[in-house]
């Protein structure tokens, strides 16, 4: 079933796993990052990384080569490595830029990061041996405001990138000093560092900011969720066809792939929800997975009513609570156990300080037939 | 409440409920601030199409959203020239302890009696159902603290005239 897990009242600004998911990192929601421990159903605080001075925007946690990068709104990123006594050291990453870094992701082979920014352009920052520190190479062209989200395709060379300014674009990052010359993929086959592979555009209806962006596990497909409340997919396979499904749900701040054909996005709504593409490319709603049932109401008590009356000065009883388990809007997706692939569990954490762990097992959604 | 008011206050709600979807942002324009975008209107791609709802040409309420603020300003009932002086005094003593309200605007947007700017930060802090609501609660009961007062005053007049009368 879901786990529960209170780290104070402040809300998490994002978390971040290591590998073997005994360890998070979490931001609450100032220039700390504080990392815990996982002592059976307890955590223990084992370090805080404190070298930013404004507040944390983004984490990501390096699985293979166990390194964390961090980044936030005083334009600065810094990659952190464990020494010996499993103290956290920090390096910073000159990102050179003049806006806050939003936010942060390591590629699939850990050998660069990418950096979005509200100076409206992306550092793609890789390790130099011979000046022995972190540089950045930026791609500026066609951004026309702040970067909210960003995520690596499978290949370790395509960014896929969502922006304040409406539009979903897929760039190339390849760096030719560090890495062999990229595979040609469905969204394109020539990719110099800064090319815009893809740029999506909806032209018939408004669109929103766009929160968060997801390539699929096999890299063909790419799904982001915007403020209109909308959960679009893009099929590189079928023409860069965009699939838009409006949602009666609040606005989506997060989604991530859970199969090569599931989402899961959450967001405003306090509640996760599962989506899923049938052959055609067409998405449906499948499951809300917070199934916590409604507060029983109760009826109108009198003894309830003096209660509330003498407590907080309230005549009427409606419960304060939320009926769902996050109390606060949901900013951070990430899956737990699996990969994108296959996803078992996932966490989620908002701005009411919860991180709560989901089961995405059919049993637990007490769902019939339902194959994800 | 009357029949008027209650569909007026439920799309208000409701339109509430949409607009108060905000996340932190911090400013693309200058170094380092984070500022609410509804008020600096900087960019204007972060800012949301501005709602009026309107019960009559008296009493409306205007909802600017943006990316991390939303501003709400209030048009209250004014009947007569005493309403209009209570209304103004009333809104004066509360604009004056705005901190105490965390939610109240300094000064109200041309045109409305009263504003309040609610950013992300006061939703990080607070329930936002519970901000819908107590901006809910304040337009109900803002009419009936303004008739109530009028009424104490003119009570507080006839008492008055009638004791300086007296004495001729």
């Amino acid at each position: 079933m879901t786990e529960q897990h209170r780290f104070g009242n402040n809300p998490i600004t994002c978390h971040a796993w290591n590998a073997d998911k005994t360890h998070v990192a979490l931001s609450p929601n100032n220039n700390e990052v504080h990392i815990y421990q996982r002592n059976g159903a307890d955590w223990k605080q084992v370090d805080t990384l404190n070298q930013h001075d404004l507040r944390v925007m983004g984490i990501d946690w390096a699985p293979k080569t166990n390194r964390i990068v961090t980044s936030s709104a005083d334009r600065n990123a810094y990659v952190w490595s464990q020494d010996k006594d499993g103290k956290w050291k920090p390096t910073l990453v000159l990102l050179r830029i003049n806006r806050a870094a939003t936010c942060v992701k390591w590629s699939p082979e850990e050998n660069k990061f990418a950096a979005g920014s509200g100076a409206r352009l992306i550092s793609i920052c890789y390790f130099e041996k011979e000046n022995d520190w972190w540089v950045s190479k930026h791609i500026k062209k066609p951004i026309r405001s702040t970067i909210t989200c960003l995520d690596w395709h499978p290949n370790n060379c395509l960014l896929a990138a969502g922006s304040s300014d409406f539009k979903v674009r897929i760039f190339s990052s390849y760096i030719k000093d560090i890495e062999d010359v990229p595979k040609a993929t469905q969204w394109g086959a020539k990719m110099p560092l800064g090319q815009l592979m893809t740029e999506f555009v909806n032209q018939n209806a408004p669109v929103g900011w766009v929160h968060d962006v997801s390539f699929s596990p096999d890299g063909n497909k790419i799904c982001w969720v915007s403020h209109d409340s909308s959960i679009n997919v893009a099929d590189a396979t079928k023409g860069n066809g965009v699939y838009r499904l409006r949602t009666e749900f609040l606005p989506f701040l997060s989604c991530t792939w859970v199969t090569n054909n599931s989402i899961v996005a959450a967001g405003h709504s306090c509640i996760p929800v599962l989506y899923t593409l049938d052959k055609d490319g067409q998405m449906n709603f499948l499951a809300k997975l917070d199934t916590s049932a409604k507060k029983e109401s109760g009826g109108l008590s009198a003894m309830k009513m003096f209660h509330s009356l003498d407590k907080q000065a309230r005549i009427e009883i409606s419960d304060t609570n939320l009926d769902s388990i996050h109390q606060n809007q949901i900013t951070c997706l990430r899956i737990y156990e699996g990969t994108k692939e296959k996803a078992t569990k996932i966490s989620s954490s908002g701005a009411d300080g919860l991180l709560v762990i989901w089961n995405l097992n059919a049993s637990s959604l007490s769902l019939e037939n339902l194959k994800i | 409440m009357s029949a008027t008011l209650k569909p007026y206050l439920t799309a208000v709600r409701h339109t509430l409920t949409a607009a108060m979807c905000l996340e932190n942002f911090c400013s693309q324009v200058v170094e380092r601030h984070n500022k609410p975008e509804v008020e600096v209107r900087t960019s204007k791609e972060l800012l949301l199409t501005p709602v009026v709802i309107s019960r009559n040409e008296k009493e409306k309420v205007l909802i600017e959203s943006s990316i991390n603020s939303i501003r709400i300003s209030i048009a209250v009932k004014q009947a007569d020239e005493i309403e209009k002086i209570l209304c103004k005094k009333f809104m004066r003593f509360m604009m004056m302890r705005a901190e105490n309200f965390i939610v109240l605007r300094r000064k109200p947007i041309e045109g409305y009696d009263i504003s309040f700017l609610i950013t992300n930060f006061h939703t990080e802090q607070m329930y936002k159902h519970k901000l819908v609501d107590f901006v809910i609660h304040f337009m109900e009961e803002i009419d009936k603290e303004i008739s109530e007062m009028k009424l104490a005053m003119n009570a507080r007049a006839r008492i008055v005239s009638e004791e300086f009368l007296k004495h001729f």
